[in-house]
């Protein structure tokens, strides 16, 4: 929404404030304006010259002599290159030291162009005349320019006098963010009531009179209202013995001021009234109107129908059409048709204002495919009080500017009248919301400065129909607020119960994550929740798999956001890919996010969603580190058990070789391995790629931050290597599932300390050593203490197949 | 044999003081005090002095022995000293070489911008809450106070699963979720992943995150909102920091507010990051509408409450002054590490 300060003026005449006063008040008042356009900001010494003489220049063909006077006394002599200039005429002259806003071709230079005086060919040249571009305008919002050329004024100016003026230049237009609710303030009137509250001037609306001829509008028109829900009212008049013609200057500069482009009286009125009272209103030719009746209607299904823009557009019956006896005119609040549209030719029309359902036009403007002025007023949900005022208002301009005969009358289709609402008042209420001590005084002073009445009696707050967005007290409280002024609310903390405040404790575990995440140098990334289906083929996953089973956007950005993702790794992997193709080495990524699993296909209710921890990296670093990384994070959220690996994770997207589920006191709790080839050339990584991905609901039911000391041990320590030759099918884990098993209560932990396989050790077998350390709490251990311990052990493992050595 | 101590010492007390090193130092030590040193062997031959003398020539041997002693004792420290100063001096090293750096992660600037916010709600006594992102269109609108057919329930800005389901566009379902417990008074703040319908570009992107904020109790008022939020943007952007407090429209509260801090670039005196204004938009938020507070079972006579939302990227981008959305969500390296 876009207004200009100068008719905003109109309605509050005693309006003094400068572009920037009004912008910061209205925004504190609630009508924010987002910037403002102060039309003469590059213009400066421009007047009304008028040319006395013409000579051609000696030495130019293409150029003239002119003597301007331009109210000074002696006339001053200008050099030019227009061809439209003649004697006697008046024209925008540019002094010399002026300033003008661009080139003749529309292009504007910031902070303008500065004009000197100077010689073109020899002969010198005190200033400029001006075409409307270099003022910074066009010939669209200055319809009467010349194509090519200076810009000619009529000859009610008077020489001297500003041009900037004469052009309705020195006026600021101001652009507003309207929400939705003020659906008055899409109006010029609606925002000069606001101004006129917010500068505490008086508010001045046109006073609508009584229009019309003798005779009367029922005897040219009737009109039946088919749905009364999608159109609660419908109001024609008729205007005959049109005379198309330009609109005035004011009306034009006006509709200029909008961005609208001024066309003709009839096209001029209909507009002018749109924005000033925020009522689309159509015009028909009335003598393409069939039957002279009007029928609003439903649309068939599939009915067609030419626009007036010339295209035809299929409409389904949720469409409301405005029909004559035998066809389509119109669809309703959208646009008129071809048909029925007003001509140069046109003698006798019909105006329509009317009401129609905000949400039904909105639904049917994105269904027909059509967003028009109108349809954006509409669909905002407009007042239907509105609709008789404008007409009226619109007759009243046909009247005076004598565009044509009015006929006396309106008709006028509407069911239930909407009434203003009465919201009971408690003037103690609203200061114990706002945290104010405003007195009611004041308050109900606020009311009266936006048209909103107060009953007395019943202590009652009289809401008119056209603040539809004022229901209940807390509206009060905003208005009361606004006009106080937000800024002058004091400002406190809330007071009462204390409470705690915390993180809960997932998300405290989900920080250890994070913290261990880093600590060993993976940074975190984060990648979209929605992904294409086609992921599940990049990660090799079977058709019959259950992670294919997922949420599906209805009506999603493209094909490859339609998915809610089942699982965490193509985010991973592709934004490891993103690095790698940029040639970052050693990336090491963790990411935080959910997955989607629905709970039944079709969706019917919400799915679950679990907080996966995804690690993923290429470069340095290798299985093992990655292990590492995994087993850090279970130690510091208090899974200070031990993680066992199962070599059969059964992922199809991880080396078939190199992978494993981790499980922790029996539960799967993630998994982790080497991307298989495969993939990690569907995600172009020319490397090996390891990844780990943690179930974070299974670690936070696991997860405990209790800590106790153990004390520390203040008896020497016993340490026992073992070295063994085993097959090599023989895990490390099964190795160690001994020790935990028979290396009884001293046995205080084990460490792996060389790995050989080769060609000291015959094909097929490795060789493991391990070094054992027995302790005791209380004791110095002698050998009779551990011998039993680690001769179970020995005999266990030799009863594996596995050779010990000595 | 007085003439041969007093010689024994001044060739000791020579030979100390030319020791050049604590090797050769030592050496002396044993020449004159060893078993088999000088001195050693003086008081070997005592059994050939008279028995009266014996006393006298003791106290002569021991004064030697003390004075010998203790020169070497002050020389060997002396030594050392040297010794030590020369050490330092070899191992002078170029202290501007690179350093080892330990390879550690980066967080995300959406987290960093997120703890500092939820420190500071932390400090005021909110809890930090979760809701689910895939959320019942009643939560994210209808119990909202937006009603079917309202615009900002557009499929432009919504997406859908069906009818009942769709990704939260706003982490404000979650305000409804913690009311509905009925537990009260409640200070929350809800962080969180939503979702709309706008196409990836420097400012845009589908997916982003939201904190919520909300107090419900007894007594809650406006001015409680002003002075929270006066004092989280005092805490998030610099001492100094003013807010501005603009009426503005949500369904969901009723009276409603943007609010905007002094630019934290110029200070308020307009620059090309404000655009001029000196200020920048940072959030909105309002007083609990008695309709929604209604809905999720809570009495508006009784309680009152105050929300807000904040857009943790729009926190991020102006914080760290990233100039492109996009950079948040491809995870490049070379971003990361600069947080």
């Amino acid at each position: 929404m876009n207004t200009s300060l100068s008719w905003i003026k109109a309605y509050v005449p005693d309006l003094d404030v400068t572009a920037q006063e009004y912008t910061d008040a209205m925004t504190l008042s609630g009508s924010k304006v987002e910037g403002f356009e102060e039309l003469d900001a590059d213009l400066d010494k421009i007047v009304v010259g008028q040319i006395t003489k013409i000579e051609r220049h000696p030495d130019a063909d293409k150029l003239v002599v002119c003597q301007v006077n331009v109210g000074s006394g002696e006339d001053i002599q200008i050099v030019t290159g227009a061809p439209n200039v003649k004697e006697g005429q008046k024209v925008p002259v540019v002094l010399d030291g002026g300033r003008v806003a661009g080139g003749h071709d529309g292009k504007k230079t910031p902070g303008g162009v500065k004009i000197k005086k100077g010689k073109l060919r020899g002969v010198p040249s005190n200033g400029m005349m001006c075409s409307i571009e270099e003022l910074g305008s066009t010939r669209e919002m200055y319809p009467e320019s010349p194509e090519n050329g200076i810009y000619i004024f009529e000859d009610d100016v008077k020489v001297g006098e500003s041009a900037i003026k004469a052009l309705g230049l020195d006026d600021v237009v101001f652009e507003y963010e309207i929400t939705s609710n003020r659906v008055d303030c899409f109006g010029v009137l609606g925002l000069a009531r606001e101004a006129a509250a917010t500068f505490g001037k008086a508010f001045v609306p046109p006073v609508v009179t009584e229009t019309g001829n003798n005779e009367d509008v029922n005897d040219y028109i009737k009109v039946t209202v088919k749905d009364t829900e999608l159109c609660p009212r419908y109001c024609a008049r008729v205007v005959k013995n049109i005379k198309i013609a330009p609109s005035p200057k004011w009306m034009q500069r006006r509709l200029a001021s909008q961005g609208i482009r001024p066309i003709n009286n009839i096209v001029d009125i209909t507009n002018y009234v749109m924005e000033e009272y925020g009522q689309p209103m159509h015009a028909y030719d009335l003598d393409t109107i069939v039957g002279k009746e009007i029928i609003v209607r439903r649309a068939d299904k599939g009915e067609k129908f030419v626009t007036l823009d010339g295209q035809e557009r299929t409409m389904d019956d949720s469409v409301l059409m405005i029909c004559d006896g035998e066809k389509a005119v119109g669809i309703a609040g959208i646009m008129g048709g071809e048909n029925s549209m007003i001509t140069e030719h046109v003698q006798t029309m019909l105006f329509e204002a009317a009401c129609f359902d905000g949400t039904n036009i909105r639904l049917s403007s994105k269904k027909v495919g059509l967003r028009t002025d109108a349809s954006g007023k509409f669909e905002k949900g407009l007042d239907p009080n509105n609709a008789l005022e404008a007409i009226n208002r619109a007759c009243q301009l046909i009247e005076e500017l004598g565009a044509g005969d009015v006929v006396g009358g309106v008709v006028d289709v509407y069911g239930k009248v909407k009434e203003g609402r009465r919201i009971p008042f408690d003037a103690q209420k609203v200061n114990a919301l706002l945290g104010t001590e405003i007195s009611k005084e004041d308050m109900i002073g606020y009311f009266k400065k936006i048209d909103l009445g107060y009953d007395d009696e019943r202590d009652e707050v009289i809401v008119p129909s056209w603040r539809q967005d004022l229901e209940c007290l807390a509206d009060m409280a905003e208005e009361v607020a606004r006009f106080y002024g937000y800024d002058n609310i004091p400002t406190s903390l809330p007071s009462g119960e204390a409470t705690t405040g915390k993180l809960s404790f997932k998300l405290r575990v989900e920080a250890v994550a994070r913290d261990t995440a880093e600590f060993c140098g993976f940074s975190q990334g984060m990648s979209y929740s929605f992904e294409s289906p086609k992921v599940f083929d990049k990660l090799l996953i079977p058709q019959d798999s259950d992670l294919r089973k997922t949420v599906v956007i209805s009506n999603p950005l493209g094909e490859d956001f339609s998915i809610m993702r089942t699982i965490s790794l193509n985010g991973m992997l592709t934004s490891l890919s993103t690095n790698y193709n940029r040639r970052n080495k050693d990336v090491r990524l963790y990411e935080l996010g959910n997955i989607y699993l629905p709970k039944q296909i079709p969706v019917t209710e919400l799915p679950e969603e679990r907080m996966q921890f995804t690690l993923g990296m290429y470069g340095e670093g290798d299985f093992y580190t990655m292990k590492g990384v995994v087993e850090e994070f279970f130690d510091k959220a208090g899974l200070h058990g031990k993680e066992t690996y199962d070599p059969k994770a059964g992922k199809p997207f991880l080396h078939p070789g190199r992978q494993a589920n981790v499980i922790y006191d029996g539960r799967v709790v993630g998994y982790l391995g080497e991307i298989h080839p495969q993939v990690a050339d569907n995600y172009s990584i020319k490397e090996r790629v390891y990844v780990a991905v943690i179930d974070m609901p299974e670690v936070v039911e696991l997860a405990s931050f209790d800590r106790k000391y153990q004390g520390i041990a203040r008896f020497p320590a016993v340490s026992r290597d073992i070295s063994m030759v085993m097959p090599k099918e023989i895990l490390a884990g099964e190795v160690e599932k001994v020790f935990d098993a028979k290396g009884g209560q001293y046995l205080e932990s084990y460490a792996l300390f060389d790995i050989y396989e080769g060609a000291q050790i015959k094909a097929g077998f490795k060789s493991l050593a391990y070094s054992l350390t027995f302790r005791a709490k209380d004791k110095t251990l002698e050998e009779a203490d551990y011998a039993p311990a680690m001769d179970k052990i020995l005999k266990s493992l030799e009863a594996m197949g596995i050779e010990l050595r000595k | 044999m007085k003439e041969k101590l007093e010689q024994i010492k001044a060739n000791a007390m020579r030979e100390i003081q030319n020791s050049d090193g604590l090797a050769k130092l030592n050496d002396v030590r044993v020449a004159f005090l060893g078993k088999k040193g000088e001195l050693t062997a003086v008081l070997k031959s005592m059994k050939d002095v008279l028995p009266e003398e014996r006393p006298m020539v003791g106290q002569l041997v021991n004064e030697t022995r003390e004075s010998i002693e203790k020169l070497i004792e002050e020389t060997k420290t002396k030594l050392e000293a040297a010794e030590r100063d020369l050490r330092l001096k070899q191992e002078v090293i170029d202290v501007t070489l690179p350093a080892k750096k330990n390879k550690v992660g980066h967080r995300h600037p959406n987290t960093i911008a997120l703890e500092e916010v939820e420190n500071i709600f932390i400090g005021m006594g909110y809890e930090v809450v979760e809701g689910p992102e895939v959320e019942y269109d009643y939560y994210n609108f209808e119990a909202l106070n937006i009603p079917a057919n309202h615009p900002a329930k557009d499929e432009q800005d919504t997406f859908y699963i069906n009818d009942e389901i769709v990704l939260r566009t706003q982490t404000s379902p979650v305000q409804v979720r913690e009311m509905e417990k009925g537990k009260l008074p409640i200070r929350m703040i809800a962080p969180g992943r939503v979702f709309r319908s706008d196409e990836v570009d420097a400012t845009h992107s589908p997916s982003f995150h939201q904190i919520e904020g909300l107090v419900v109790d007894k007594n809650i008022t406006f001015a409680d909102l002003k002075g929270t939020l006066a004092e989280f943007a005092k805490e998030l952007f610099g001492e100094d920091t003013k807010v501005k407090f603009r009426p503005h429209h949500f369904p969901f509260t009723e009276p409603s507010a943007e609010v905007d801090v002094t630019c934290f670039k110029c200070g308020g005196k307009g620059c090309r990051f404000c655009k001029g204004s000196g200020w920048i938009e940072i959030l909105g938020c309002g007083m609990v509408h008695p309709r929604v507070l209604k809905m999720s079972g809570i009495d508006p006579d009784e309680y009152t409450g105050f929300a807000f939302g904040v857009g943790l990227e729009r926190i991020a981008l102006l914080k760290y002054e990233i100039d492109d959305m996009r950079l948040l969500y491809e995870n490049d390296d070379r971003f990361l590490k600069q947080f």
